[in-house]
């Protein structure tokens, strides 16, 4: 039903007009305050931040300054304790009862009593999909993470990027139109990682999901999104947010780039501006 | 094969000390038999001997230490006794005779077994309970502990004639004091079982907006079978002496806690000692059991093991 719902606006909405940009995630003067007192831990400081449908988002910052907190704000899995913060125009506990997203842990998170295809149905059983609906799905998904051939295998049979792929299609299987993912790629290695990276880039041309992805590498940040968002801790702020010039069409190569270089180095820079504050 | 050796030398050094440990126990009932033969010992009075220390008996009548392994009614039975009992009444007995030990381990066992389906049913109910209400962990688990703490040998009576006055007798009283003692440890087991998913799963499960039952059936309860298991084996031994504990008041006209009371009552240490020992063979054969279905279920679950 959401889903017919959603394709009609996305369909009425390029009709009127096919640029205009239509935010999925508004943060405005977001705060977040761990605990209280002596030990109150400043997550996240007045956090202003849009994030329109379709947008490529990245979180970049040194550890601590509050990238895992602020996905977790979106997911309804943290409360915010001032400030509004609304995704689809919803709070973020309704838009997760509308089963807005997609959470991809730095951890896969398998069951370990579930084999591969089983741990991907996971979500659609829970959502009510079909038998048939489940296993066409799990089989689409599973040939998008190239692990077709280990539907049947248990998650210790699987390396940890393999792990990692299977809980990234887990997260593609429903109809969720954000997918948060948080250092999805951060245990693997340079190869797999490129190659992971042009198909989620693929991926997220083809399906216009909105998408908020943590890194820690400058490379990845710049090479996947169309806006950067540099935060620095104590407090969690956001110090610079880059809208990215590159075009959507992104080949591996376009990392040599004059203008991917010069994106680093302004990511580069407010990193180091954000250390030394 | 290295393993198996260490075992039974472990076994050897249990049964050796076993029988050395005869010697001083039975000397003093074996000194007056041999009195009374007419052969000599020292010292020659009963009077003196009952005072003497059973360790100076034995240096003193090295002779007789063979035959404290062969008493007819000893203090403590040797092993060979034991055994020989329990062959007897188990393989050359008729299963049906008041004296066969399977006899009794039938009725035993199916009060063991219907106390522990009743203790796991309930202590399941419960532990779900406990980990879905606050009111139910703060009311319910304080009490769960409390009823642990009354001896059940205290108890037992009571609930016998509170049930017999109202019309129930026979197995189920005895079923109910079994269960009494195994839904503890399901309790404690299955909460800790229940509770063992970590932050990031139960936090998957509420992004994908899954209610409390999803979360039970999909989650909880699978992560909770290992813990599920450990208790169970602990919930099937206790089960076993609460049946035990339950033929005691009745009389004791059935079950191994009649073997145990009429042999106390006539000194049949013989027969005491090998319904201890088939009581422990029955419980161990139980666990292990268990052992095997756990095996069976969490392989299919694909759990590595
Ligand atoms: N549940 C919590 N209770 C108290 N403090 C917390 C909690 N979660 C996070 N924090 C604190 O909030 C701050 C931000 O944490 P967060 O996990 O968002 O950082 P991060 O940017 O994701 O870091 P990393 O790159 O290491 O993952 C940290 O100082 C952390 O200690
Ligand atoms: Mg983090």
């Amino acid at each position: 039903m959401r889903d017919v719902l959603s394709q009609t606006e996305i369909d009425g909405f390029a009709e009127v007009s096919p640029t205009a940009a239509e935010p999925v995630v508004k943060a405005q003067d977001l705060n977040l305050i761990f605990g209280s007192g002596e030990n109150a831990v400043h997550a996240l400081k007045d956090v202003n931040l849009t994030i329109n449908k379709g947008d490529f988002v990245s979180f970049i910052g040194p550890s601590g300054c509050g990238k895992t907190t602020f996905l977790r704000c979106i997911a309804a899995l943290e409360q915010p304790t001032g400030g509004s913060l609304t995704v689809n125009g919803m709070t973020p506990d309704e838009a997760r009862q509308a089963r807005a997203y997609g959470y991809v842990f730095q951890h896969a998170g398998l069951y370990p009593w579930r084999t591969i295809a089983k741990n991907i149905k996971l979500p659609l059983e829970i959502m009510g999909y079909s038998r048939a609906e489940q296993d066409k799905r799990v089989a689409e998904v599973l040939k998008l993470v190239e692990l077709e051939q280990f539907g049947k295998k248990f998650p210790w049979q699987l390396s940890g990027g393999m792990q990692q792929r299977a809980s990234i299609a887990r997260a593609l299987a429903f109809d969720a139109d954000i997918l948060l993912m948080d250092e999805p790629f951060g245990a693997l290695d340079e190869i797999v990682r490129d190659h992971l990276n042009e198909q989620l880039l693929q991926l997220w041309a083809r399906t216009n999901k909105t998408i908020g992805f943590v890194t820690h590498s400058i490379p990845e940040a710049v090479y996947l999104s169309t806006k950067i968002v540099v935060m620095s801790p104590r407090p969690g702020r956001i110090t610079d947010i880059i809208e990215s010039p590159l075009p959507k069409e992104r080949p591996l190569d376009i990392r040599d780039s004059a203008a991917f270089i010069e994106i680093a180095h302004r990511v580069r820079e407010g990193l180091r501006a954000g250390h030394t504050s | 094969m290295k393993t198996v050796m260490s075992v039974l030398a472990v076994l050897a050094v249990i049964v050796a000390f076993w029988y050395a440990a005869c010697v001083p126990m039975n000397i003093k009932g074996v000194l007056d038999a041999a009195e009374r033969a007419g052969e000599h010992v020292t010292p020659a009075a009963a009077r003196d001997r009952r005072d003497a220390g059973a360790l100076g008996l034995v240096a003193g009548n090295t002779f007789v230490i063979a035959r404290s392994w062969s008493v007819d009614r000893p203090r403590l039975p040797a092993p060979h006794q034991v055994a020989m009992e329990l062959w007897e009444t188990t393989v050359e007995k008729k299963i049906t005779s008041k004296r066969s030990l399977i006899y009794h381990g039938k009725i035993t066992l199916s009060s063991t077994l219907l106390g522990f389906a009743i203790g796991t049913g309930l202590g399941v109910l419960l532990a779900v309970g406990i980990v879905h209400s606050k009111v139910m962990d703060m009311s319910v688990m304080p009490w769960a502990i409390v009823s642990q703490t009354i001896p059940i040998i205290a108890l037992a009576p009571m609930i016998i004639v509170v049930l017999y006055s109202v019309g129930v007798q026979g197995l189920l009283p005895k079923a109910i004091i079994a269960a009494y003692l195994s839904f503890f440890p399901v309790v404690v087991g299955m909460v800790k079982g229940l509770r063992s998913p970590d932050h990031m799963q139960l936090d998957l499960l509420k992004t994908y907006g899954a209610n409390t039952a999803q979360g039970f059936w999909k989650l909880r309860l699978p992560s909770s079978m290992p813990y599920l298991f450990a208790s169970l084996k602990i919930g099937i031994a206790a089960s076993l002496v609460g049946a035990i504990v339950g033929e005691l008041p009745t009389g004791a006209v059935a079950g191994f806690g009649a073997r145990l009371l009429a042999g106390s009552y006539y000194g049949q240490t013989v027969q005491i000692w090998s319904a201890l020992f088939a009581a422990a063979i029955l419980a161990a054969s139980l666990v292990a059991i268990l052992g095997l279905v756990e095996r069976l279920i969490l392989a299919r679950m694909g759990v590595k093991s």
